[in-house]
């Protein structure tokens, strides 16, 4: 069966395991092409886990996993597969040893194989749209977390990808610069990219998202549209879950 | 008057601020009294510095004369005096290369550098050909020698370190394992033992016809042997970085080898600088052991020139200088180290 040209992400039956500890059970999803989803859930729901299986930074044991019609289980592919794959870190992970602008035209350069003066404008490109382009020659450790973490997925943009992954972009800053962060990533989603995001930010992902995934323990309890999943919850757990992040 | 009081006051903040300090400093006064006039009557008061042989030595003081005397052996050992000019021009060449590769900045550049510069070190100093007459190794010696093993040493066991570092680290379980018992296998021996067996047990296990060159084997052990504690020190370096750093070079898309050579390297070297020098500076002064296959180093010339029956006697003023030199070159190696530490804070 020849998979859908507009779908980019294919779980199928995905299931992984930590020695004994089953933290992936039983994933099927699939993703098209522009599609916005958010993934959310309990610490510990696996849900990292699912997004870091999507670049191959989690090898899984069962089950398929395709990225644009590419298999995830050589490393060959793995590495194709990476380079239209973008993706954004709980905790930047900037490069301190290189400037913003070396940050954001290191993979360019080594990885497309692009020259300085091409890389470079295409970071400049990036940076601007993420308003930071007036930081360019600054270390990453002169920068605040909000600064760090646009850089950060400047630095993914640079790559040009067809899918952006977010894991919990937000929940290592301090409440005054999420909000910074969230704006970019709203902007970029006017773009129509593809994007999947592991967040609490349900502002963010009432306003963004086409589809919204509830996991809890490696499982995922349930699939909704942001206006179903918000009023009119299936699940019990997801009742649960979604009284308690959004009472407080 | 003004001068005088803050000298008091700094001398009242510095040495005498509380009872156990006045009683350390005046202890520390007390010693240096002791033991510092008796030194300097020795070294440069009683000391001859004229002459050209032990009878110009008076008993008082240091016979710097025998140094003088002894320099060219101590410098260069048996290297003929004639074809000395060689291992300047090489010390100028290589200062130059250094030079040069400073400049540019370009790993690709100075790696070209290098070798170009290990292939006119190895026409210049051996020889043999280009209308150059062979001087084999059995004729190098002295202070020479031990900047040609060291350097050697150190240049080799770098790439070779960093390797066993990453291979240790490796997912492939037989490279791994390879890696690990390398290291402990060198790290568990002594190197006069390691240099002994090169020299003496390696000749009888190979055909006769097979002869390596004994400065080739010993250059070879100090290299292994150095390359698996800068392996260990190393691996602390790349411990030391948060995996996130590996997580992102591998999210972007780049290989293994980019990842370590752009990211996870540079940033793991810079934090281990001070265990890299430390290896160093233990590595230049585990030259002098070669001594014990026959090969005479600086510190060999010294002791082989104090057992000379027309200088007897002469043995402190020969492991003296020794120290000396060998500070010189420790500390040097140590203030370098400093220097890269400084420079990568900016």
């Amino acid at each position: 069966m020849k998979p859908d040209s507009n779908n980019v992400v294919q779980f199928t039956q995905v299931n992984k395991w930590y020695d004994k500890l089953h933290v992936l059970k039983d994933i099927n999803l699939s993703i098209n092409k522009g599609e916005k989803w958010v993934i959310c859930g309990p610490s510990g729901s696996g849900k990292s886990t699912l997004i870091r299986c999507i670049n191959g930074l989690e090898p899984f044991q069962k089950g398929k996993l395709t990225v644009n019609g590419l298999a995830l289980d050589s490393l060959s592919e793995i590495n194709t597969i990476r380079q239209q794959v973008g993706m954004v870190f709980q905790q930047f992970n900037l490069f301190p040893h290189l400037s913003t602008l070396q940050n954001c035209t290191l993979a360019p350069m080594k990885v497309r194989g692009l020259n300085e003066a091409q890389a470079t404008e295409i970071a400049m490109h990036y940076l601007s749209r993420v308003n930071i382009a007036e930081k360019a020659h600054q270390y990453p450790n002169q920068l605040s977390g909000g600064q760090q973490q646009r850089v950060a997925l400047a630095r993914a943009l640079a790559m040009e990808p067809e899918i952006m992954l977010f894991d919990e972009p937000t929940s290592a800053l301090d409440p005054e610069m999420i909000k910074e962060v969230l704006d970019a990533m709203i902007e970029l989603a006017d773009s129509g990219i593809t994007m999947v995001c592991v967040t609490h930010e349900m502002g963010f992902a009432r306003q963004v998202a086409d589809h919204i995934v509830f996991m809890d323990q490696g499982e995922i309890i349930e699939t909704a549209q942001p206006s179903d999943f918000f009023e009119n919850p299936r699940s019990k757990r997801t009742q649960q879950f979604l009284d308690q992040i959004l009472t407080h | 008057m003004y001068y005088v009081a803050v000298s008091l006051r700094w001398l009242k903040d510095n040495l005498f601020s509380n009872a156990v300090n006045t009683l350390t400093t005046l202890s520390l006064t007390a010693f240096l009294l002791w033991s510092l006039p008796p030194l300097i009557d020795w070294m440069i008061i009683n000391a001859s510095f004229v002459g050209s042989s032990n009878n110009d030595c008076n008993n008082e003081g240091a016979c710097w004369v025998f140094i003088r005397e002894f320099f060219p052996r101590l410098m260069f050992g048996s290297y003929p005096e004639s074809e000395r000019w060689r291992i300047y021009s090489t010390g100028i060449i290589a200062i130059l290369f250094i030079f040069t590769a400073r400049q540019y900045h370009r790993t690709a550049f100075s790696v070209i550098l290098f070798g170009l510069f290990s292939i006119i070190a190895v026409t210049l100093l051996y020889g043999g050909f280009l209308g150059l007459s062979r001087v084999d190794t059995h004729q190098w010696g002295g202070l020479f020698l031990t900047i040609v093993i060291a350097t050697v040493g150190i240049v080799g066991a770098f790439p070779l370190g960093i390797l066993l570092a990453l291979g240790r680290q490796s997912h492939l379980p037989v490279i791994r394992a390879f890696c690990h018992v390398f290291i402990e296998l060198w790290r568990g021996v002594p190197l006069i033992t390691v240099l002994f067996m090169a020299s003496v047990m390696l000749p009888l296990f190979l055909p006769d016809n097979i002869d390596i060159n004994k400065l080739l084997r010993a250059l070879l052990c100090i290299m292994l042997f150095a390359s698996a504690y800068l392996a260990e020190v190393i691996r602390g370096g790349l411990q030391s970085l948060p995996s996130g750093q590996q997580e992102a070079a591998s999210a972007l898309g780049l290989t293994y080898w980019q990842q370590m050579r752009y990211i996870i390297l540079p940033q793991a070297l810079q934090r281990v600088i001070p265990g890299i020098v430390n290896t160093f500076i233990g590595l230049f002064k585990d030259t002098t052991l070669v001594l014990i296959i026959g090969l005479f180093d600086f510190l060999g010339i010294v002791q082989s020139a104090a057992t000379n029956p027309e200088w007897l006697g002469r043995a402190n003023e020969g492991y003296a200088f020794a120290a000396l030199i060998f500070w010189i070159f420790c500390f040097s190696m140590s203030r370098y180290s400093l220097h890269l530490e400084r420079k990568q804070d900016q």
